[in-house]
């Protein structure tokens, strides 16, 4: 498109035959695409064959245009003025002054400017009342999931998990019984070698025959944390790569999360299976100010 | 010709007169002038098929049961918003070629506006009196990323929805006000039922509304300023040199706007892009569904994923309150990011450059070290970020842990800035010593062959008018 040669370049008087059929056979090109478009559509469909008919349809178009241009049209390059940018200083006084002339009214009484201006702005502050009405407010719901002292373990088809179900090893994400699609109680239910197990002070007895139970949400910014390893014993988030040791109260020890996954206190109810102590004692996913 | 039309209207809105002056008006050749009009012409595909995609697509996480031909997803329970893009894509007849479309068109608008924002930046066109523009332009940008974002997560497929996901934790990890603007957005606490209906209302109707606002002005302030022009032979600050708007430019755009449609259509039907049904709903009976690794954003977020990838693992804590760690990554640095923007034509003018006269005509690369090095260095930055995003996959194809990664990342992202600033600084310097290539038109100087085989320089400049015999041979 830079070419500042002959203004169209037929014009020259050299042989336009060559150029015309080649513009003449983009365009029939794209009249037979948009036939098969339509024949295409007509039989059903395929989104390969159409997105190749509409491409070559619109580019045949558009290419027979551009050969066209450049052979038909001007294209000598035309000089014109660059006017000023700005209005002239006469213009800018004459604005200026119209405006301090029609402000003039404005600057007398000033109790009623004030007054005007406190009803604005008491009407725009009104208006700021109906946001609120967007969303409930955090409250303590951040600090809160769905896990109740002594609720049942579930699987995702609310089947309770009996403590001996899971081999060492195993991994496998539960619910609290009954609430199978909330999302923040989601956890991991890992079953570890209860001799490699660090438990922290005060949690030596939430996990039962080497069972523990872990937030699935991550802490960095909330992906799950859905790949066990279990040769490192380390959870890894398949967003942004946090890994957390499983032994270790699954404390991050690589990327960029800064807390442990919040462990669940687990117990085995009478009839063998595994249910919570408690809710978890801290808040479940990512970090906010007042966590 | 037109005649009777033209007078009957103008009798009547008296349009004449802007339309001949319209007619007229002069637009400079050159390829680069053309990339704002690439992501303009994106833009209305863009209009064009989502228009088609809001007859079929339902907003809405209400539960339904899929029984449709696809087989994997048969008899499962699925949000209204997924299950309606499963079924415009396979049981709409063209609609995955819609689909497809505008999805390639959002990836290629977002495209073109950065680098046509490259082009200003790199040839100073944002200089006196174009800083307004600048300033709209940089606007655009913003809100065509985040519609695309909105866009990217209306389909509450596995992939977007951990986007969502993402996109409320940062918002949560603001200070003081984190937690009640993620509620207030989301309607609540992630997930709720109430942020796909939203983020629809944003991305077909206020978004579009206001880029198409925010796009009017920019182009009337374009209209209003003339184009810019490359400096050369005959180019000065008083004139403006090109093709008039009719015919020759106004056929050269229409045929690039028909390109441009060409290849994003092709694109939407032969290159495969966001298949929802692999990736499987956010939302079903079960939220077992796990996202695996090589998730990655659509490419525009792609520099914001990379920074939280690789942000060391700190975070402020001071009586009871946090700071969380995606604040700096995922607020902080698109804050200074899009702050930095905005400034950069003051920043020009008052610290680097001093230069506050008008300028139309552009500078060359070459020709402002300081400035193209810092445009490169800036260039590197949000490129290795970028990369960065896929550390997954770069430690899948180099072997090696993704911690090994993420660590020669955060060495990167300080060193390979400031080598490619020295670089470029080098480079640009040697190229404008040189004097070699200069802008077309200008320098060198016409020769002739003469009768024996030697060649004369004609009116050059350079070296008086006096005819400079520059090479010779005799002739056989």
């Amino acid at each position: 498109m830079t070419d500042h040669g002959t203004a169209g370049r037929a014009a020259g008087g050299t042989d336009e035959r060559p150029v015309r059929r080649l513009i003449g056979g983009l365009l029939v090109v794209s009249i037979t695409a948009s036939c098969g478009l339509a024949a295409t559509y007509a039989l059903g469909g395929q989104v390969q064959v159409e997105g190749a008919l509409l491409g070559t349809g619109l580019g045949g178009l558009a290419v027979a245009g551009l050969i066209w241009a450049r052979t038909y049209l001007p294209h000598d390059p035309v000089v014109g003025p660059r006017d000023d940018v700005g209005s002239s200083p006469a213009d800018v006084r004459a604005m200026e002054q119209s405006f301090e002339e029609g402000l003039a009214p404005f600057t007398r009484r000033s109790l009623l400017r004030w007054l005007f201006g406190g009803a604005a702005g008491a009407f725009g502050a009104s208006l700021a009342f109906p946001i609120r009405s967007l969303g409930p407010g955090p409250g303590r719901s951040l600090f809160h999931t769905a896990w109740t002292p002594g609720a049942r373990l579930v699987d995702s088809a609310g089947k309770p998990v009996h403590v001996g179900a899971l081999e060492q090893g195993a991994v496998l994400t539960v619910f609290p019984e009954g609430n199978v699609t909330d999302y923040n109680s989601q956890t991991l239910l890992i079953r570890v070698d209860p001799a490699g197990l660090r438990a922290r002070p005060g949690r030596q007895d939430w996990s039962p025959q080497g069972h523990v139970a872990y937030s699935k949400i991550c802490t960095h910014v909330g992906c799950p944390v859905g790949l066990y390893r279990e040769t490192t014993h380390d959870l890894l988030c398949p967003c942004h790569q946090s890994t957390f040791d499983v032994l270790d109260g699954a404390r991050p020890v690589s990327g960029p999360a800064t807390r442990s996954l919040p462990q669940l206190p687990l117990a085995v109810d009478e009839a063998g299976y595994l249910i919570a102590q408690r809710d978890y004692t801290e808040p479940v996913g990512p970090g906010f100010w007042d966590r | 010709m037109i005649g009777r039309t033209s007078r009957w209207i103008d009798e009547r809105i008296g349009a004449s007169r802007f339309v001949r002056t319209a007619l007229e008006k002069i637009f400079p050749d050159h390829w680069s002038f053309m990339i704002g009009e690439i992501a303009l012409y994106a833009f209305v595909v863009l209009v064009l098929t989502g228009i088609y995609l809001t007859f079929f697509f339902e907003p809405s996480t209400r539960d339904v049961v899929y029984h449709g031909s696809y087989a994997p997803l048969q008899g499962q329970h699925l949000s209204a918003a997924y299950k309606s893009a499963i079924d415009l894509s396979f049981h709409v007849r063209a609609g995955l070629v819609m689909r497809q479309t505008h999805h390639w068109a959002a990836l290629v608008f977002v495209a073109a506006i950065v680098v046509h924002l490259m082009r200003v930046f790199f040839t100073a066109a944002y200089r006196r009196p174009r800083e307004i523009n600048w300033i709209v332009g940089v606007t655009l940008l913003i809100l065509a990323m985040g519609n695309g974002f909105f866009g990217y997560s209306l389909l509450d497929d596995l992939l977007s929805g951990t986007g969502v996901r993402v996109g409320y934790s940062i918002a949560l990890s603001i200070p003081l006000v984190g937690p009640w603007l993620a509620f207030l957005f989301f309607g609540g606490r992630f997930p709720t039922d109430a942020m796909i209906p939203r983020f629809f209302v944003l991305h077909v109707m206020i978004i579009p509304a206001v880029i198409i606002a925010v796009l009017t002005v920019h182009l009337a302030i374009l209209w209003h300023h003339k184009h810019t022009e490359f400096p050369g032979r005959g180019r000065s600050e008083q004139t403006i040199e090109g093709s008039r708007l009719w015919p020759t430019y106004a056929v050269k755009s229409v045929a690039l706007f028909g390109l441009v449609a060409a290849v994003l259509t092709a694109m939407g039907g032969l290159i495969q892009i966001n298949p929802i049904w692999i990736y499987g709903p956010f939302r079903s009976s079960s939220v077992t569904a796990a996202v695996t690794s090589a998730s990655q954003p659509d490419w525009y977020v792609g520099w914001m994923d990379g920074a939280l990838r690789i942000m060391p693992p700190w975070e402020i804590r001071l009586g009871g309150f946090t700071v969380p760690n995606p604040f700096f990554p995922g607020v902080l640095l698109p804050g200074l990011t899009f702050a930095g923007l905005y400034l950069w034509p003051f920043i020009d003018a008052r610290l680097l450059t001093r230069d506050r006269k008008t300028h139309h005509l552009l500078e060359r690369p070459r020709n402002a070290p300081v400035r193209t090095g810092l445009g490169v260095a800036v260039f590197v930055f949000y490129t290795l970020l970028f990369v960065a995003g896929g550390n997954d996959v770069l430690a899948g194809i180099f072997n090696v842990t993704p911690e090994a990664i993420t660590n020669s990342f955060r060495v990167l992202i300080f060193v390979a800035p400031a080598v490619a600033y020295a670089v470029t600084w080098k480079v640009c310097r040697d190229l404008a010593r040189s004097g070699s290539r200069p802008t077309r038109g200008t320098v060198g100087s016409t020769v002739a062959q003469t009768a024996t085989g030697g060649f004369v320089a004609l009116d050059d400049p350079g070296h008086g008018s006096a005819p400079v015999v520059t090479a010779g041979r005799d002739s056989p």
